[in-house]
């Protein structure tokens, strides 16, 4: 373990009121933290010493409710699991690319929520049974076939690292066709078809350029690229399944 | 979200408004870890839930209650399976399960050490696809609508906007979580204040059994993260400073051999039990000293990287990061960390409040499961049973219910509007929200912590009072309409003190100790006058009436609670 020590931060935080402000700008705050805080601690020790009028979400302060998404010298990370350590210098903090701002750090994530939606994130079951008759068997391998995808905490920061999300808002992006892919490939599932209509277009993994940008930011280790490039695969496997045997199409 | 999905399946043609201050994947249940409590395998069974629930809980549990959450708990789970949730396999693909504290029997439930979060997610991701659900997300509940005696309806803040908004309903169901963050040290997510409580108890439902606030024996001593209790389930040590296994001094020994933990005993014993063994070990100095005060160390080295990487991911991961400790290396230093808040709105076992028409369920409700003392694993079933059954009870309510009065509604909602815009306009505040916050920690933690009393509790309950008298001048600094956080907090803070005060006045007139209420002046059980619930009613600003309810017992009397392994 090491010592706890003291240290001066300079954090320099976008700032944005719509009541009050015409545009974003930046402020520079000096702030006495401890070397082993995150950059969330820094900014609530902010709000509560120096300026309450700064506003940013969190809530668990451990890396699992993904509320606290946002830039950090120009890289999408949570806050909570952002350490000073690894920081020298001034430190930029500005809201989640590719997100319109509703105040400050606060960014208005509809979107991804609309399009979580849309991929029809639920079991939609292949066989249905009632509760008495028990749990639907899964083996430890099959489970291990999608557990990985299911870890995503929408934390949104694969969005704001996506390149073409940023070229065109309407890609579905990862984390919510890592969703698809996730119920995809559940045993218990036999909804893919259905998802196939939004997943396999060029709103979906046809958009897709693997940049892997999105796994390199990801801090729950979905790897969503891995899913999107499976994706593609038997996406394309439908295709051919499709139009050249006759009836193939379920 | 179990109990809106329970009202869009049981009638589609409700109409139901989820209103969350936070967007509900964000519920702080998403942090919780260890699993959910069902009886599933043949070697258990109802009984010996019950029965290890009623013991976990010193006998203040009421029974029948009890006895309805073992058998629908085992439904819950499945039912949660079949909307996907990634539990835990055997190898011939049947749900595993893994031993927890205070329970007899394996019988936790688990999906690797996030079992709270894929619960969360699968009931978030399954409620999407009812569309009589309509989400209010980041809407901030303000006061709860009440004429004509029942509850029809709440009001609300946009928190994008800052507008104010009414709902009008025929029944609410409270689902608000707890209220650690009273408290400075503390599991529990920034969300946790405790509003769910404080709405129905400024409404007229009383708060039950308040002042037994869990301690979960092994936090993070610096962020006050919870490592599992699933580390001492898959058998980690507690050890003082000389390497003794302390917990066999404190009448949970004899020791069991290091790797094999048993079931109920050693480091599986109750909650309550190990927090407190921690607190005399620390008074009698065989604490090791931190930089973050006296803990004691939580040993998992011999379990294994292999093991604790597939079993404990989540906890080696928040050693390394928070602490820079790999728990495949060393030993960690642990001190116990307020949890879990086992009072709360006062729910029968319909999850009905006295207040006709409103509803609770989830650790804001208090239905007498925990009685005082929660097992590890019990919450997270219990949200879901009591939330299941708390749509049901709604549903039964709204049958033939006269129409509503608007006027009536309206006239309450400004009385809301005034209250915020009074808070707005406030020009000769004094007090600082992050002052009056620290000051009302400091008096919870010194004066109604692990062990409690007289003297201490009375200064708690003259300090709290007086917070409450002087959060009438607390002044904002930010006055503007969108996501105003200084807002929100200076309204949780508003939350935190009541129920603060609850919990304070409910330590002091319980005068015995039973569970995680421990008092070093009253320090034996006293069925004879406390085998009852504490009742404590909201009174304005003057201070909170007490009365008590009887327990419900069927079948287990009042016993020993004994967690020495030579009792099997
Ligand atoms: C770290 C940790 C680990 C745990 N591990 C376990 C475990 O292994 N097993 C177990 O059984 N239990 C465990 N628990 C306990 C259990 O997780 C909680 O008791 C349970 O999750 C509470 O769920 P809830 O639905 O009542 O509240 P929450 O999940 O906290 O949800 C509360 C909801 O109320 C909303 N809300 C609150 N106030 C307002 C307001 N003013 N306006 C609008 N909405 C509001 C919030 O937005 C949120 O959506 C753990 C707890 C913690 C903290
Ligand atoms: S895939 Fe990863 S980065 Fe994207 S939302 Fe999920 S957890 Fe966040
Ligand atoms: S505060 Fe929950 S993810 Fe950072």
């Amino acid at each position: 373990m090491t010592q706890m020590k003291e240290r001066l931060v300079q954090l320099e935080v976008l700032r944005y009121n719509p009541d009050t402000d015409t545009e974003a700008h930046f402020q520079r705050y000096e702030v006495t933290c401890y070397e082993e805080w995150v950059v969330l601690d820094a900014l609530n020790k902010v709000k509560a010493d120096i300026d309450p009028t700064l506003n940013f979400r969190w809530s668990c302060h451990m890396a699992v409710c993904g509320s606290c998404g946002m830039m950090i010298n120009g890289e999408p990370k949570l806050s909570c699991h952002t350490f000073l350590r690894d920081y020298e210098g001034v430190i930029r903090v500005e809201p989640l690319a590719h997100f319109p701002i509703e105040r400050d750090l606060v960014t208005a994530p509809d979107d991804f929520m609309e399009k979580l939606k849309r991929v029809k994130p639920y079991i939609i079951a292949k066989e249905k049974k009632p509760i008495s008759e028990g749990e639907y068997k899964q083996t430890p391998a099959q489970l291990m076939k999608f557990r990985q995808y299911s870890m995503c905490i929408n934390c949104m920061l694969c969005y704001a690292a996506c390149p073409e999300y940023g070229l065109s808002p309407s890609f579905i992006g990862p984390a919510a066709l890592t969703m698809a892919h996730r119920y995809n490939q559940d045993s218990r599932d036999g909804g893919r078809m259905e998802r196939q209509e939004v997943v396999a277009t060029h709103e979906g993994v046809w958009e897709c350029t693997f940049v892997g940008a999105c796994s390199e930011a990801c801090p729950a280790h979905v790897d969503p690229a891995s899913a999107l490039q499976q994706m593609k695969i038997t996406s394309s496997i439908d295709w051919i399944v499709e139009h050249l045997i006759p009836g193939g199409k379920k | 979200m179990r109990a809106a999905i329970a009202l869009a399946e049981t009638d589609p043609n409700l109409r139901i408004a989820l209103i969350s201050k936070v967007y509900p994947m964000r519920s702080h249940t998403c942090a919780a870890e260890g699993g959910a409590a069902g009886v599933i395998k043949p070697d258990d069974s109802f009984d010996l839930h019950f029965d290890d629930t009623v013991g976990g809980g010193d006998w203040l549990s009421d029974q029948d209650c009890v006895e309805y959450f073992v058998h629908e708990a085992p439904k819950e789970l499945l039912q949660l399976e079949h909307w996907g949730c990634p539990w835990n396999r055997e190898a011939d693909g049947s749900v595993a399960v893994r031993p927890f504290g205070g329970m007899k029997k394996k019988r936790t439930w688990f999906a690797a050490d996030k079992s709270g979060f894929h619960i969360l997610h699968t009931l978030f991701q399954t409620s999407l696809q009812f569309p009589s659900i309509t989400r209010y997300d980041e809407y901030y509940a303000l006061d709860l609508l009440v004429d004509d005696g029942r509850c029809q309806g709440v009001t609300a803040m946009e928190m994008r906007s800052g507008q104010l908004r009414q709902f009008h309903a025929k029944a609410v169901i409270i689902a608000g979580g707890g209220a650690g963050r009273m408290f400075p040290f503390s599991t529990n997510g920034a969300i946790k204040t405790g509003d769910g409580m404080a709405l129905a108890y400024r409404a007229g439902a009383p708060l039950k059994d308040m002042e037994f606030v869990q301690y979960h024996p092994t936090g993070l001593p610096n962020t006050g993260s919870l490592l599992t209790e699933a580390c001492r389930g898959e058998g980690g040590i507690l050890v003082n400073k000389n390497g003794r296994r302390f917990l066999q001094d404190y009448g949970m020994g004899p020791e069991t051999p290091v790797g094999k933990p048993q079931l109920k005993t050693m480091e599986l014993g109750p909650r309550d039990r190990v927090s407190q063994s921690i607190w005399h070990e620390i008074q009698k100095g065989n604490a090791v000293s931190t930089q973050w005060g006296d803990c004691v160390l939580l040993d998992m080295r011999h379990l294994g990287e292999k093991t604790i990487n597939e079993r404990l991911p989540l906890v080696r991961e928040l050693c390394a990061s928070y602490l820079q400790v790999d728990i495949v290396k060393d030993p960690v230093p642990i001190r116990p960390v307020v949890h879990y808040m086992m009072g709360g709105i006062s729910t029968n076992t319909k999850a009905a409040t006295p207040l006709p028409g409103l509803f609770a369920a989830g650790e804001c409700a208090c239905v007498s499961l925990n009685g005082a003392n929660r097992l590890g694993s019990n919450s997270l079933i219990e949200l879901l049973v009591f939330g299941r059954r708390a749509a049901l009870s709604a549903i039964e309510h709204i049958q033939g219910l006269p129409a509503a009065n608007t006027a009536a509604l309206n006239a309450r909602a400004e009385e809301t509007q005034k209250r915020i815009g009074e808070l707005f306009s406030r020009t000769d505040g004094t007090e600082s929200m992050s002052g009056l916050r620290k000051e009302m920690m400091d008096t919870m933690e010194k004066n109604v912590g692990i062990y409690r009393t007289e003297e201490g509790l009375q200064e708690g309950v003259s300090k709290i009072h007086e917070l409450r008298q002087r959060y009438r001048r607390v002044i904002l600094t930010d006055k503007t309409s969108v996501f105003n956080t200084d807002l929100f907090q200076a309204l949780e803070l508003g939350s935190m003190l009541d129920c603060a005060e609850a919990v304070t006045v409910g330590a002091l007139a319980r005068k015995e100790s039973r569970g995680s209420h421990q008092r070093l002046d009253y320090v034996e059980r006293d069925d004879k006058k406390f085998l009852c619930h504490t009742m404590v009613h909201h009174q304005g600003l003057d201070v909170p009436r007490v009365d008590y309810l009887d327990v419900v017992i069927t079948k287990s009397p009042p016993g020993v609670r004994d967690y020495s392994g030579d009792h099997k």
